[in-house]
């Protein structure tokens, strides 16, 4: 079985009332808006299985809500998620789905962002407050957000990750995952860096001018 | 050095001479890679947290209501409205910090799930319970923390935490161990003592079901906090007395997953069985969701 260290069993600390439907919650909205790092401006929650069912009862809307708003999972202000969302105006509707094949803990969030970028994020909240991202703009992935996490949308060319690897080789960034995943044979493709060292802009900039990619994003590791 | 059975970090720590609190702490920065520094800020914050939480909890002025519960804890705090105290002072502030922290956890405030949050009213109870009888520095407390932490990876290790998959003996059964560790560690037990308390937490709570009413974090959830915390107290009494558990640590948690996974569906987190089936669970279930929850199968 997995190893369990402290901030596993003395955490998270979070606002309650349950660790897979608030906390978990909450670390889906926010892993979401850092991957976006643009003004929200629309938001929309898919919420499936138990999310659907109870999200009231635990306060999984505002917890999203509040990650979507850039607050971590111990953040107080969670509660006033609404409230904030309406000032900063963002709009959000929570939307209830009944499809019984998707995990218990499921929602998909459908953002735009102010440049008018469409984004949309399917997360899972697994429990004790751990989530996995299950899919990005309709590609199918595997991230946790346990590590500082390099997100690239490019176009599927032979030899793109001997360049993306080469790089961070030079700039001495120790990768301990990684996972390419792709639409189709020379279509659109997502690659996921998780690394131990966080990412230097200067990295992120020298990764955005390789022929081929489209955009570069850091996602920073979201647990203690 | 990582050990995954109490036995070999007993048998470890008497071949280097090592303290508990040393191994644990040494353990744990090979297990994360962190500092000390960054280990002890944490371990600061989470007592800060803790702290806070049951201080909220019983601040007549602070709304610290659930769906389900709420605002219940403060009635045990004043001693001097001629209520007489059944189970003692030090007993009854015990129930009161549980009750506090997981009344704070059902109205959405800030907590450190210790193991869970469904469990987090255990382990800071505890402590501060009995930092306030025996007068004991945060110091003290950290280093409790840290062997409560230990007993915990043990119990994750081979068992669970998870009340959907070992039932509540999972929850309020291991952070009542952890807290217990804790408690004979703080007050100079030696390490067999530490890991039988534990052990016996987990025998006075085996088989104990999670059955919460609407599927939320409340009842009976919060007063079961009440009983881990109560057993942490009377299992570190019976170690530091000097009565051992017949059945080692180690075999306790192997039992305790047993009986988890023979614990049929409905009584693991699934609101299908035990208190949330009776009469007052599901009209609780109709009155704050509009119906089941749990299935689809009545729409």
């Amino acid at each position: 079985m997995k190893d369990y260290s402290l901030f596993d069993i003395l955490g998270p600390i979070m606002i309650g009332p349950s660790s897979s439907h608030t906390a978990g919650a909450c670390r889906i909205g926010y892993m979401t808006r850092n991957m976006i790092k643009r003004p929200i401006v629309k938001v929309q929650f898919d919420l499936y299985g138990s999310f659907a069912k109870t999200y009231k009862g635990h306060g999984t809307d505002v917890a999203l809500l509040g990650g979507i708003l850039g607050f971590s999972q111990d953040d107080e202000r969670i509660v006033q998620a609404y409230e904030i969302a309406q000032e900063q105006g963002i709009a959000n509707e929570f939307v209830l789905k009944d499809d019984e094949d998707e995990h218990p803990n499921t929602v998909v969030i459908k953002a735009v962002t102010d440049v008018g970028k469409h984004w949309e994020v399917k997360g899972v909240s697994i429990g004790a407050g751990k989530v996995v991202i299950k899919s990005i703009n309709g590609i199918d992935v595997d991230y946790t957000g346990e590590y500082n996490t390099i997100l690239t949308h490019h176009t599927d060319n032979p030899g793109m990750l001997a360049l993306i690897t080469a790089l961070l080789a030079e700039q001495k960034i120790n990768i301990a995952n990684m996972r390419l995943y792709r639409e189709a044979r020379g279509q659109k493709a997502i690659c996921i860096i998780e690394n131990d060292e966080a990412i230097p802009e200067e990295t992120v900039k020298r990764l955005q001018i390789i022929h081929g990619m489209h955009y570069v994003n850091v996602i920073e590791r979201i647990y203690e | 050095m990582k050990f995954n059975k109490a036995s070999d970090i007993i048998k470890y720590m008497k071949e280097e001479n090592l303290g508990l609190f040393e191994y644990a702490l040494v353990h744990e920065y090979e297990l994360t890679g962190r500092t000390k520094e960054d280990i002890e800020t944490y371990l600061e914050h989470v007592w800060t947290v803790m702290k806070e939480a049951i201080a909220k909890g019983l601040d007549p002025d602070i709304e610290t209501k659930g769906k389900i519960i709420g605002n219940e804890s403060l009635k045990l705090m004043n001693p001097d409205k001629g209520q007489r105290s059944v189970s003692g002072k030090t007993m009854r502030k015990a129930i009161a910090y549980a009750l506090a922290m997981m009344e704070v956890n059902a109205s959405m405030g800030k907590i450190v799930a210790s193991p869970t949050a469904g469990s987090c009213g255990v382990l800071p109870a505890v402590l501060l319970t009995i930092q306030e009888r025996f007068k004991l520095e945060d110091e003290m407390i950290i280093k409790g923390l840290v062997v409560a932490n230990l007993a915990g990876e043990l119990i994750a290790h081979t068992a669970s935490l998870s009340g959907a998959r070992g039932g509540c003996q999972a929850e309020v059964g291991s952070a009542s161990a952890m807290a217990s560790a804790a408690v004979v560690y703080m007050l100079d037990g030696n390490p067999d003592q530490v890991f039988d308390a534990a052990a016996i937490c987990f025998k006075n709570l085996m088989g104990l079901v999670c059955d919460p009413i609407a599927g939320l974090v409340e009842s009976p959830c919060a007063k079961r906090n009440t009983i881990g915390a109560a057993n942490a107290l009377i299992c570190a009494e019976m170690v530091l007395a000097g009565i051992p558990s017949i059945v080692p640590f180690d075999e306790v948690v192997e039992a305790m997953y047993r009986v988890g996974k023979a614990l049929p569906v409905s009584l693991r987190e699934t609101s299908l069985g035990g208190l949330a089936i009776t009469q007052t669970g599901e009209d609780y279930q109709e009155q704050i969701f509009g119906g089941c929850t749990v299935c689809s199968n009545c729409k």
